[in-house]
């Protein structure tokens, strides 16, 4: 590694800088149809097959407000304890980039419909007060490919192809007032924002928020300042950042990044960075258009929105119970600390887990399979639990084998692979894999007898009453049958067998 | 009286891609000047209790029950394309080289 460009490593960084943050998250709404006109929301449509002369921004077409996208932000707004807006219009963000035929981006500017709010997220046990800026009603835009250049990026391509089912699908961008003194934690505090805001939006229902899918994205934008000073520092802002996990490592990046040009006795660039995946670091992009030469103006075609006091109090009192009050409740019902809490709600564990207990498992052994096998699955494949091919209610029979004792744990473990490999249901599994716990007496008396007759040094240890060495026995005999012994029948036999217990 | 000067009407072109020779730049900075100007008497009108305006007719909440309607088949939406490509919108190079 060169001197010159060694990075400053992250406790450094942190030691002479403080981060300011600031997280715009985008979520697409699930309404059925777009937010100005009535073509479907539907994914994996044939290209260019949803789209109407409204979003295609053919000269006449008018657009009309969906009163669902309207409420869904509403919904969002009151959720985050914002004011809701009286009185507020659309307005037309303009700008020349083919991913929108009309032009201009149909957004909010400087009236957005809720403005105003916080969200309250735990990190380590303690609460961390996020403040919401606000939250603005807009559409999404065309799915562009890149041809020609290298692997797909619009830099170099020889030319771009646009499909526009995805324009004008319902957009709501929630912007925070810069997140200031989170410290060290700042990249976890942006990853529990991100997190909490998602149960927020599930809870909701108004999006299922599936970030692997684009539903909901979240842009990182950073500064660092000097300790003691009070003036912001240059941002960046990381772009896309579309996995919980890749929030907290853009963050982190970020910060190592700005410290080591700062300590270089360089300035940081205002501009649009991505953020890679495989790396975990950001590259530039775009140097940052000022706002004005968006040429924002009230959208002429559009009238106000103004939302009635007594329609808002209404959608008020319809809330659900907020996902930090559930999991309080939740907690209180599966009897574990805020920590394991707080694990599970990263993991995006919460829904999966209570899925798991209704369908029959004790709370224990639900959370014990999700936030251990499962989670290991899945972060080895690099998905969200909920993307793993395994079912709350597979996961339940899986627990329901092990209580009434046809598997143990390492072959229940073989089961849920077997499940996970698109082998079947776990009971499909148990049967074609051949996992059955052998609780056959015949069998395991045999085992027992010749663990008992090769380890007779042991096996006097235990008739002298040293019950420790038990485990020995035990392992041996689930050496000699693969695994597939009833731990606690072997256990028992073994007692018998020397006359002890 | 705002005056616009030339160094805006280039910077406004460029937004827009739009490419104005030295004598389209005076001339529009002129001409933009004057009709600026010209919708700026509104504002001399405009008392305080006028509120901004954006519409012509006093309506709010104006909106559609979200139901589906019939979208345009991909050829019709490709109808008045310029250049198609794997049922796509083709359209030219959008950033060059980093």
């Amino acid at each position: 590694m060169s001197t010159a460009t060694s990075l400053v490593s992250y406790e450094d960084a942190l030691e002479k800088y403080d981060p300011v943050m600031g997280l715009e998250v985008h979520v697409e709404l699930g309404t059925a149809t777009k937010m100005f006109c009535g073509c479907t929301t539907a994914l994996g449509g044939d290209a260019n097959a949803q789209t109407c002369p409204v979003c295609l921004g053919l000269p006449g077409a008018l657009p009309v407000v969906n009163a669902k996208g309207v409420e869904g932000a509403v919904r969002i707004g009151l959720a985050l304890n914002c004011e809701i807006a009286e009185w507020c219009r659309f307005a037309r963000k303009n700008y020349f980039y083919p991913d929108m035929p009309k032009n201009f981006q149909t957004s909010q500017y400087d009236e957005p419909i809720a403005f105003n709010g916080h969200l309250d997220v735990e990190v380590d046990g303690e609460v961390f007060r996020v403040e919401i800026e606000r939250a603005h009603m807009e559409e999404d835009t065309g799915k562009s490919t890149h041809v020609g250049g290298a692997t797909g990026r619009i830099q170099g391509a020889d030319h771009s192809l646009i499909d526009y089912n995805r324009a004008g699908i319902p957009l709501i961008e929630i912007v925070t007032k810069p997140i200031v003194g989170a410290g060290a934690r700042a990249p976890q505090v942006a990853k529990a924002y991100v997190a909490e805001l998602r149960e927020l939006i599930k809870a909701l229902g108004v999006s299922e928020a599936r970030m692997e899918m684009g539903q909901m994205r979240c842009d990182v934008n950073l500064s660092l300042r000097p300790h003691g000073r009070e003036k912001f520092g240059t941002r960046s802002e990381t772009k896309n950042v579309n996995s919980l996990r890749s929030v907290e490592r853009a963050a982190r990046s970020e910060i190592q990044r700005q410290a080591t040009v700062l300590d270089d006795g360089g300035s940081i660039v205002q501009e649009t960075r991505h953020f890679h995946e495989d790396t975990g670091s950001t590259t530039s992009g775009r140097i940052k258009e000022e706002a004005e030469d968006y040429r924002y103006f009230p959208e002429p075609d559009l009238v106000p929105v103004a939302p009635a006091r007594e329609w808002v109090e209404e959608l008020r009192a319809e809330l659900p119970e907020l996902p930090r009050v559930r999991r309080k409740r939740l907690q209180q019902e599966w009897g574990v600390g805020d920590h394991e809490m707080q694990s599970a709600l990263n993991a995006g564990a919460i829904d999966l887990i209570t899925a798991t207990i209704d369908a029959g498992a004790p709370a224990d052994q639900a959370r014990k399979w999700w936030m251990g096998e499962l989670a290991r699955h899945a972060n080895e494949s690099g998905t969200e639990l909920d993307g793993l091919a395994i079912t709350p209610v597979q996961v339940a029979r899986v627990s329901a084998l092990v209580a009434e004792g046809s598997l143990n744990d390492k072959l229940a473990r073989q089961v849920i692979e077997g499940v996970l490999a698109g082998e079947g249901g776990p009971d499909e599994v148990v049967e074609k894999r051949g996992l059955k716990v052998v609780s056959d007496e015949g069998a395991l008396t045999a085992a027992v007898d010749d663990a008992i007759a090769s380890n007779a040094a042991v096996a006097e240890k235990i008739r002298g009453g040293n019950m420790g060495a038990v485990g020995a026995l035990i392992g041996g005999v689930m050496k000699a049958t693969r695994g597939q012994a009833d731990a606690k029948r072997v256990r028992e036999i073994i007692l018998e067998k020397l006359g002890v217990g | 009286m705002p005056g616009i000067t030339r160094e805006e009407v280039a910077h406004l072109a460029r937004l827009s891609r739009l490419e104005l020779s030295e004598k389209e730049l005076d001339h529009f900075a002129t001409q933009l000047d004057d009709i600026v100007g010209a919708v700026a008497r509104v504002g001399e009108v405009a008392a305080e209790d006028v509120p901004p305006t954006s519409h012509p007719l006093p309506l709010t909440n104006v909106m559609r029950a979200d139901e589906v309607r019939p979208s345009l088949t991909p050829e019709q939406a490709l109808a008045a394309a310029p250049a198609v490509e794997e049922q796509r919108f083709r359209v030219p190079q959008i950033l060059g080289e980093d």
